[in-house]
Protein backbone atom coordinates (compact mmCIF):
# COMPACT_ATOMS: atom_id res chain seq x y z
CA UNK A 1 0.00 0.00 0.00
CA UNK A 2 2.56 2.51 1.07
CA UNK A 3 5.74 2.81 -0.90
CA UNK A 4 9.15 1.61 0.08
CA UNK A 5 10.56 2.81 3.32
CA UNK A 6 14.18 3.61 3.95
CA UNK A 7 16.18 0.89 5.60
CA UNK A 8 16.69 2.99 8.71
CA UNK A 9 12.94 3.27 9.19
CA UNK A 10 12.25 -0.41 8.56
CA UNK A 11 15.05 -1.53 10.85
CA UNK A 12 13.79 0.50 13.77
CA UNK A 13 10.18 -0.41 13.10
CA UNK A 14 11.00 -4.11 13.32
CA UNK A 15 13.32 -3.50 16.26
CA UNK A 16 10.66 -1.79 18.36
CA UNK A 17 8.06 -4.31 17.24
CA UNK A 18 10.22 -7.23 18.34
CA UNK A 19 11.07 -5.51 21.61
CA UNK A 20 7.35 -5.01 22.25
CA UNK A 21 6.59 -8.63 21.46
CA UNK A 22 9.42 -10.01 23.58
CA UNK A 23 8.52 -7.72 26.46
CA UNK A 24 4.90 -8.81 26.27
CA UNK A 25 5.92 -12.47 26.45
CA UNK A 26 8.24 -11.70 29.35
CA UNK A 27 5.42 -9.75 31.00
CA UNK A 28 2.95 -12.60 30.84
CA UNK A 29 5.43 -15.19 32.11
CA UNK A 30 6.86 -13.29 35.11
CA UNK A 31 5.74 -14.47 38.50
CA UNK A 32 6.46 -11.28 40.41
CA UNK A 33 3.84 -8.57 39.85
CA UNK A 34 6.49 -5.85 40.05
CA UNK A 35 8.61 -7.44 37.33
CA UNK A 36 5.51 -7.98 35.21
CA UNK A 37 4.51 -4.34 35.58
CA UNK A 38 7.97 -3.15 34.55
CA UNK A 39 7.94 -5.39 31.47
CA UNK A 40 4.52 -3.95 30.61
CA UNK A 41 6.00 -0.45 30.86
CA UNK A 42 8.62 -1.62 28.37
CA UNK A 43 5.88 -2.78 26.00
CA UNK A 44 4.19 0.61 26.27
CA UNK A 45 7.40 2.50 25.55
CA UNK A 46 8.01 0.39 22.45
CA UNK A 47 4.45 0.98 21.31
CA UNK A 48 4.95 4.71 21.82
CA UNK A 49 7.96 4.53 19.52
CA UNK A 50 5.86 2.70 16.93
CA UNK A 51 3.14 5.35 17.20
CA UNK A 52 5.68 8.07 16.52
CA UNK A 53 7.02 6.13 13.54
CA UNK A 54 3.47 5.87 12.18
CA UNK A 55 3.10 9.67 12.26
CA UNK A 56 1.02 9.69 15.44
CA UNK A 57 3.31 11.87 17.50
CA UNK A 58 0.68 13.17 19.88
CA UNK A 59 -0.64 9.70 20.62
CA UNK A 60 2.92 8.53 21.24
CA UNK A 61 3.52 11.29 23.75
CA UNK A 62 0.21 10.59 25.48
CA UNK A 63 1.08 6.90 25.54
CA UNK A 64 4.24 7.64 27.51
CA UNK A 65 2.63 10.21 29.79
CA UNK A 66 -0.67 8.51 30.55
CA UNK A 67 -0.06 4.80 30.12
CA UNK A 68 3.56 4.28 31.06
CA UNK A 69 3.57 7.25 33.39
CA UNK A 70 0.27 7.41 35.20
CA UNK A 71 -1.58 4.12 34.84
CA UNK A 72 1.38 1.85 35.45
CA UNK A 73 2.49 3.92 38.41
CA UNK A 74 -0.95 3.42 39.92
CA UNK A 75 -0.62 -0.32 39.32
CA UNK A 76 2.81 -0.45 40.95
CA UNK A 77 1.52 1.68 43.81
CA UNK A 78 -1.28 -0.79 44.49
CA UNK A 79 1.05 -3.79 44.20
CA UNK A 80 3.36 -2.29 46.77
CA UNK A 81 0.56 -0.94 48.95
CA UNK A 82 -0.94 -4.41 49.26
CA UNK A 83 2.54 -5.90 49.66
CA UNK A 84 2.01 -8.36 46.82
CA UNK A 85 5.51 -8.12 45.43
CA UNK A 86 6.53 -11.55 46.66
CA UNK A 87 5.92 -14.01 43.87
CA UNK A 88 6.00 -17.19 45.93
CA UNK A 89 3.31 -16.08 48.36
CA UNK A 90 0.47 -17.17 46.09
CA UNK A 91 -0.19 -19.85 43.50
CA UNK A 92 -0.54 -17.58 40.54
CA UNK A 93 -0.19 -19.72 37.42
CA UNK A 94 -3.05 -22.08 36.78
CA UNK A 95 -2.44 -25.76 36.08
CA UNK A 96 -1.14 -26.95 32.68
CA UNK A 97 -4.55 -28.01 31.42
CA UNK A 98 -5.90 -24.47 31.72
CA UNK A 99 -2.73 -23.13 30.19
CA UNK A 100 -3.06 -25.41 27.17
CA UNK A 101 -6.66 -24.33 26.77
CA UNK A 102 -5.60 -20.69 26.96
CA UNK A 103 -2.94 -21.26 24.31
CA UNK A 104 -5.51 -22.92 22.05
CA UNK A 105 -7.91 -20.03 22.52
CA UNK A 106 -5.13 -17.58 21.72
CA UNK A 107 -4.15 -19.45 18.55
CA UNK A 108 -7.76 -19.60 17.40
CA UNK A 109 -8.16 -15.89 18.11
CA UNK A 110 -4.98 -15.09 16.22
CA UNK A 111 -6.12 -17.03 13.16
CA UNK A 112 -9.53 -15.42 13.30
CA UNK A 113 -8.13 -11.91 13.54
CA UNK A 114 -5.57 -12.60 10.85
CA UNK A 115 -8.31 -13.74 8.48
CA UNK A 116 -10.49 -10.75 9.33
CA UNK A 117 -7.64 -8.31 8.80
CA UNK A 118 -6.77 -9.60 5.35
CA UNK A 119 -5.96 -6.61 3.18
CA UNK A 120 -8.49 -7.44 0.48
CA UNK A 121 -11.28 -7.36 3.06
CA UNK A 122 -10.45 -3.90 4.27
CA UNK A 123 -12.80 -1.20 3.01
CA UNK A 124 -11.41 0.66 0.08
CA UNK A 125 -10.96 4.34 0.55
CA UNK A 126 -13.12 5.95 -2.14
CA UNK A 127 -10.72 8.69 -2.93
CA UNK A 128 -7.20 7.80 -1.98
CA UNK A 129 -6.13 9.98 0.84
CA UNK A 130 -3.70 12.62 -0.13
CA UNK A 131 -0.23 11.74 1.03
CA UNK A 132 -0.27 12.90 4.61
CA UNK A 133 1.56 16.12 5.21
CA UNK A 134 4.50 16.04 7.52
CA UNK A 135 2.40 17.31 10.40
CA UNK A 136 -0.39 14.73 10.21
CA UNK A 137 0.32 13.19 13.57
CA UNK A 138 1.09 16.44 15.29
CA UNK A 139 -1.39 17.99 17.61
CA UNK A 140 -3.32 20.27 15.28
CA UNK A 141 -5.13 17.71 13.04
CA UNK A 142 -5.95 15.50 16.02
CA UNK A 143 -7.30 18.46 17.96
CA UNK A 144 -9.28 19.57 14.92
CA UNK A 145 -11.07 16.22 14.73
CA UNK A 146 -11.39 15.93 18.50
CA UNK A 147 -13.01 19.31 19.05
CA UNK A 148 -15.21 19.39 15.96
CA UNK A 149 -16.28 15.96 14.80
CA UNK A 150 -16.04 14.19 18.16
CA UNK A 151 -16.91 17.08 20.46
CA UNK A 152 -19.92 15.37 22.05
CA UNK A 153 -17.90 12.24 22.83
CA UNK A 154 -15.15 14.42 24.26
CA UNK A 155 -17.58 16.19 26.58
CA UNK A 156 -19.13 12.90 27.66
CA UNK A 157 -15.64 11.66 28.48
CA UNK A 158 -15.42 14.30 31.18
CA UNK A 159 -18.58 12.88 32.75
CA UNK A 160 -17.00 9.42 32.57
CA UNK A 161 -13.91 10.64 34.38
CA UNK A 162 -16.02 12.34 37.03
CA UNK A 163 -17.96 9.13 37.62
CA UNK A 164 -14.69 7.18 37.81
CA UNK A 165 -13.27 9.60 40.37
CA UNK A 166 -16.38 9.38 42.53
CA UNK A 167 -16.45 5.61 42.20
CA UNK A 168 -12.81 5.26 43.16
CA UNK A 169 -13.24 7.48 46.18
CA UNK A 170 -16.37 5.67 47.34
CA UNK A 171 -14.85 2.23 46.83
CA UNK A 172 -11.56 3.14 48.43
CA UNK A 173 -13.12 4.73 51.49
CA UNK A 174 -12.78 2.79 54.69
CA UNK A 175 -16.42 2.18 55.44
CA UNK A 176 -17.65 1.42 58.93
CA UNK A 177 -20.28 -1.10 57.91
CA UNK B 1 4.43 -1.14 7.67
CA UNK B 2 0.65 -1.43 8.17
CA UNK B 3 0.43 -5.26 7.93
CA UNK B 4 3.33 -5.67 10.33
CA UNK B 5 1.70 -3.33 12.83
CA UNK B 6 -1.59 -5.23 12.55
CA UNK B 7 0.19 -8.55 13.04
CA UNK B 8 1.92 -7.20 16.14
CA UNK B 9 -1.44 -5.95 17.38
CA UNK B 10 -2.98 -9.41 16.97
CA UNK B 11 -0.03 -11.05 18.73
CA UNK B 12 -0.16 -8.64 21.67
CA UNK B 13 -3.90 -9.16 22.01
CA UNK B 14 -3.46 -12.95 22.03
CA UNK B 15 -0.75 -12.67 24.68
CA UNK B 16 -3.11 -10.57 26.76
CA UNK B 17 -5.83 -13.20 26.40
CA UNK B 18 -3.41 -15.93 27.52
CA UNK B 19 -2.52 -13.84 30.55
CA UNK B 20 -6.14 -13.25 31.52
CA UNK B 21 -6.92 -16.95 31.23
CA UNK B 22 -3.88 -18.34 33.02
CA UNK B 23 -3.22 -16.03 35.95
CA UNK B 24 -4.92 -15.91 39.32
CA UNK B 25 -3.51 -12.64 40.57
CA UNK B 26 -6.21 -10.02 40.01
CA UNK B 27 -3.62 -7.29 39.47
CA UNK B 28 -1.85 -9.26 36.75
CA UNK B 29 -5.20 -9.91 35.09
CA UNK B 30 -5.82 -6.16 35.12
CA UNK B 31 -2.45 -5.54 33.52
CA UNK B 32 -3.25 -8.10 30.82
CA UNK B 33 -6.44 -6.19 30.06
CA UNK B 34 -4.33 -3.06 29.70
CA UNK B 35 -2.08 -4.95 27.29
CA UNK B 36 -5.12 -5.91 25.20
CA UNK B 37 -6.26 -2.28 25.13
CA UNK B 38 -2.78 -1.31 23.97
CA UNK B 39 -2.94 -3.87 21.18
CA UNK B 40 -6.22 -2.37 19.99
CA UNK B 41 -4.68 1.10 20.16
CA UNK B 42 -1.87 -0.06 17.90
CA UNK B 43 -4.41 -1.29 15.37
CA UNK B 44 -6.23 2.05 15.58
CA UNK B 45 -3.05 3.99 14.91
CA UNK B 46 -2.12 1.71 12.01
CA UNK B 47 -5.54 2.18 10.45
CA UNK B 48 -5.42 5.91 11.03
CA UNK B 49 -2.45 5.96 8.67
CA UNK B 50 -4.75 4.57 5.99
CA UNK B 51 -8.10 6.14 6.76
CA UNK B 52 -7.40 9.48 8.37
CA UNK B 53 -6.96 10.97 11.78
CA UNK B 54 -10.13 9.60 13.39
CA UNK B 55 -8.29 6.53 14.61
CA UNK B 56 -5.96 8.62 16.70
CA UNK B 57 -8.91 10.38 18.30
CA UNK B 58 -10.31 6.98 19.21
CA UNK B 59 -6.98 6.02 20.74
CA UNK B 60 -7.26 9.04 23.01
CA UNK B 61 -10.76 7.95 24.06
CA UNK B 62 -9.56 4.40 24.68
CA UNK B 63 -6.78 5.72 26.89
CA UNK B 64 -9.26 7.79 28.86
CA UNK B 65 -11.51 4.80 29.40
CA UNK B 66 -8.49 2.70 30.36
CA UNK B 67 -7.44 5.26 32.96
CA UNK B 68 -10.94 5.37 34.42
CA UNK B 69 -11.13 1.57 34.41
CA UNK B 70 -7.77 1.29 36.15
CA UNK B 71 -8.80 3.75 38.85
CA UNK B 72 -12.12 2.03 39.59
CA UNK B 73 -10.72 -1.48 39.20
CA UNK B 74 -7.80 -0.89 41.53
CA UNK B 75 -10.15 0.68 44.06
CA UNK B 76 -12.22 -2.51 43.89
CA UNK B 77 -9.07 -4.60 44.33
CA UNK B 78 -8.08 -2.59 47.39
CA UNK B 79 -11.58 -2.93 48.86
CA UNK B 80 -11.52 -6.67 48.19
CA UNK B 81 -8.11 -7.05 49.76
CA UNK B 82 -9.31 -5.17 52.81
CA UNK B 83 -12.15 -7.64 53.31
CA UNK B 84 -10.56 -10.92 52.22
CA UNK B 85 -6.79 -10.37 52.53
CA UNK B 86 -6.22 -11.90 49.09
CA UNK B 87 -6.35 -11.01 45.43
CA UNK B 88 -6.50 -14.64 44.29
CA UNK B 89 -9.37 -14.77 41.83
CA UNK B 90 -10.14 -18.40 42.64
CA UNK B 91 -10.85 -17.44 46.22
CA UNK B 92 -13.13 -14.57 45.22
CA UNK B 93 -16.13 -16.47 43.90
CA UNK B 94 -18.77 -14.45 45.69
CA UNK B 95 -20.67 -13.57 42.50
CA UNK B 96 -20.25 -16.97 40.89
CA UNK B 97 -23.63 -18.17 42.06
Amino acid sequence: MLPDYPLFYSFHFYLFGLVALASAIAFVTRKSPVAAALWLVNVMFSLAALYVMMDAHFVGAIQVLVYAGAIMVVFLFVVMLLNLGHADSMRDQRDPRVRATAAAVAVALTIELAVLARPDWLPVVPTPLAPPPASTGAIAPVADALFNEYLLAFELTSVLILVAIIGAVVLGRRTST
Amino acid sequence: MIPEALALSVALFAIGVIGVLTRRNALIVFMCVELMLNAVNLAFVAFSKLYGVGGQVFVIFVMTVAAAEAAVGLAIVIALFRHRQTVDLDLLGLLRG
